[in-house]
């Protein structure tokens, strides 16, 4: 892992990077090679609407992605296998989805 | 004279009359409150139906048996909010001006947004609780069940009481094993959270109780459609789970009202956008938005309306003397567990801080035992339903403070 854990990223306990703005496209292609995933451009259609809402600060929910016109649920779980709200945002970069109460 | 407006007269709204009631000037503030019906329902006792353990008539009253005097009800449905121009429209095309809004719109179950659920086996072998039509419905079910797969589903991960799925099982687990036919029935807990609850030290524990009760949980399950032919769940990565018998909280939106109005968050699911802190609606000034209906990350749950009240109503006071907005609402939520055969845990907590071991400080009945099930809790929890008609709904200042204290809490370190 040493591409990922080069001293200027910071990860958290679970692997999630600490601070988004050191996010780069091929950061994401290194941890989606992790979760066995090659990204295609509707990868980085839902990767990059992640990011901007979670600069708004807006919380994200598997239900708020598939009603956000660019993937449905079907679609997001077939991208992004697993867990995809988890396995989304660690790629793009975000912290690890605060689950709910 | 000049007018404020609560729309909805269930916990939050019922509550807010009050208090508002009791602080404004009724020489300068007229108040009126909105509901569809004049029927209040305890939705907690929802819970306690299907098994027996209350009866239908325990859960209702008229809705004007708590609403003081002074304040004016009309039975109407509210079409939408006006917020352009103060103003909302009724069903029967009144409209009423406001100065003040408060929307406590609550949340409903909405089984139609999932495929296959209110279809042939609805209430024939798929059920909920969260209505009063599906307790009573589910109660004579399970008279006379014999026994098989019964499954426990949340179709969704944001749903008002988050704890009561939980309860449902462990009260389920309880009444077969009354019954003697405990052996005849496997229970098995499907959620689309990765544990039996969203806060980890109330998962560890929740955890170990559903393997001593012999429970299956399946986690990460985001149901997709009911097969009614085959009786299975599907989710949204072609897993299946096989039942008999479903108990489903379906998903859960807030009012048609607010998506008339355009007021909705933008997960389609009808709440409102609200500051977290102040409960000023997000989009006007003049509109405050309490309980259920907000889109706040806090539980929905009718403690935590109890607790926003004391912030809302200092809020509204100090917007309608046009001074800054100083209470902030902590995210407090306080609630029971049952967890069968006459006991219960506790969990108190925020937004900051998970809920945690320790004892809880209860004024009347003395020290809880927070994370653990003990007989002590479980008469807390039926105290509740005293309280809820005689103190909260008229919002009387119940003996628990309003933000969270760590006062008998046992932090992580020394555990
Ligand atoms: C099974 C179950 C168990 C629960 N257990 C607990 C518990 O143990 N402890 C606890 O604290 N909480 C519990 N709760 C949650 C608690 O009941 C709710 O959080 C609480 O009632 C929320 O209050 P509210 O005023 O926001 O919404 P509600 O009390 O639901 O009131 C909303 C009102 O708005 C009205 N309304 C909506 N739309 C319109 C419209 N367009 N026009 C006119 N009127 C409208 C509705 O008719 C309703 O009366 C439980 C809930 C359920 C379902």
């Amino acid at each position: 892992m040493e591409t990922l854990l080069t001293p200027t990223l910071e990860l958290d306990k679970e692997g999630y990077l600490k601070n988004p703005a050191q996010w780069t496209p091929e950061l994401a292609r290194d941890f989606a090679a992790k979760a066995n995933i090659v990204l295609t451009d509707k990868h980085f259609d839902v990767l990059n609407w992640l990011r901007a809402k979670h600069a708004e600060g807006v919380p994200l929910t598997i239900r708020k992605v598939g009603a956000s016109g660019i993937v449905d649920i079907k679609k997001f779980y077939e991208l992004f296998p697993g867990g995809p709200l988890k396995v989304s945002s660690k790629i793009a970069g975000i912290p690890k989805p605060a689950s709910c109460i | 004279m000049k007018s404020l407006v609560i729309l909805g007269a269930g916990t939050a709204g019922t509550m807010m009359a009050n208090k508002l009631h009791h602080a404004l000037n009724p020489v300068e503030w007229r108040i009126t409150i909105v509901d569809r019906d004049n029927v209040h329902y305890y939705q907690p006792g929802f819970l306690f139906i299907p098994f027996g353990l209350y009866q239908p008539e325990d859960v209702v009253r008229p809705r004007t048996d708590f609403l003081p005097k002074g304040v004016t009800f009309i039975p109407q449905e509210v079409d939408r909010i006006d917020g352009n121009h103060d103003q909302v429209i009724l069903s029967n095309g009144q409209t009423l001006h406001y100065e003040v809004l408060v929307v406590a719109t609550g949340a409903e179950v909405v089984p139609e947004e999932t495929e296959g659920m209110k279809a042939e086996l609805w209430y024939k072998d798929i059920f909920d609780f969260y209505t009063f039509e599906g307790s009573t419905q589910l109660a004579k079910k399970l008279q006379n069940w014999q026994g098989g797969n019964l499954v426990i589903n949340l179709a969704e991960t944001l749903i008002k009481c988050p704890v009561a799925p939980l309860e449902f099982t462990f009260l389920a687990d309880a009444f077969f094993e009354d019954k003697g036919i405990r052996d005849k029935v496997n229970i098995t807990y499907v959620t689309p959270l990765s544990g039996a609850f969203t806060k980890p030290k109330a998962t560890a524990m929740l955890s170990t109780l559903l393997d001593e009760k012999k429970i299956k949980v399946v986690p990460d399950f985001y149901l997709a459609r009911v097969d009614n032919e085959r009786k299975v769940l599907v989710s949204y990565d072609e897993q299946e789970v096989p039942f008999d018998l479903l108990v489903t909280v379906p998903v859960n939106k807030g009012s048609k009202m607010v998506e008339r109005s355009g007021l909705g968050d933008e997960d389609g699911l009808n709440f409102m956008p609200t500051d977290k802190y102040t409960l000023q609606a997000k989009k006007f000034d003049n509109v405050f938005v309490i309980g259920d209906a907000t889109n706040i990350p806090a539980s929905k749950a009718g403690s935590v309306a109890h607790f926003e009240g004391e912030i809302l109503l200092e809020n509204v006071l100090s917007y309608i003397q046009g001074e800054a907005l100083e209470a902030r609402f902590d995210g407090h939520s306080n609630c029971f567990i049952e967890t069968g055969h006459g006991k219960a845990a506790l969990i108190d907590f925020n937004y900051e801080t998970e809920p945690l071991p320790g004892k809880f400080p209860w004024p009347l009945l003395g020290p809880m035992d927070l994370l653990k099930p003990t007989r002590l809790n479980h008469v807390g929890k039926l105290a509740f339903k005293w309280v809820y008609w005689h103190m909260l709904l008229t919002g009387k200042t119940l003996p628990v403070p309003t933000h969270m204290s760590m006062s008998g809490k046992i932090k992580e370190e020394t555990v």
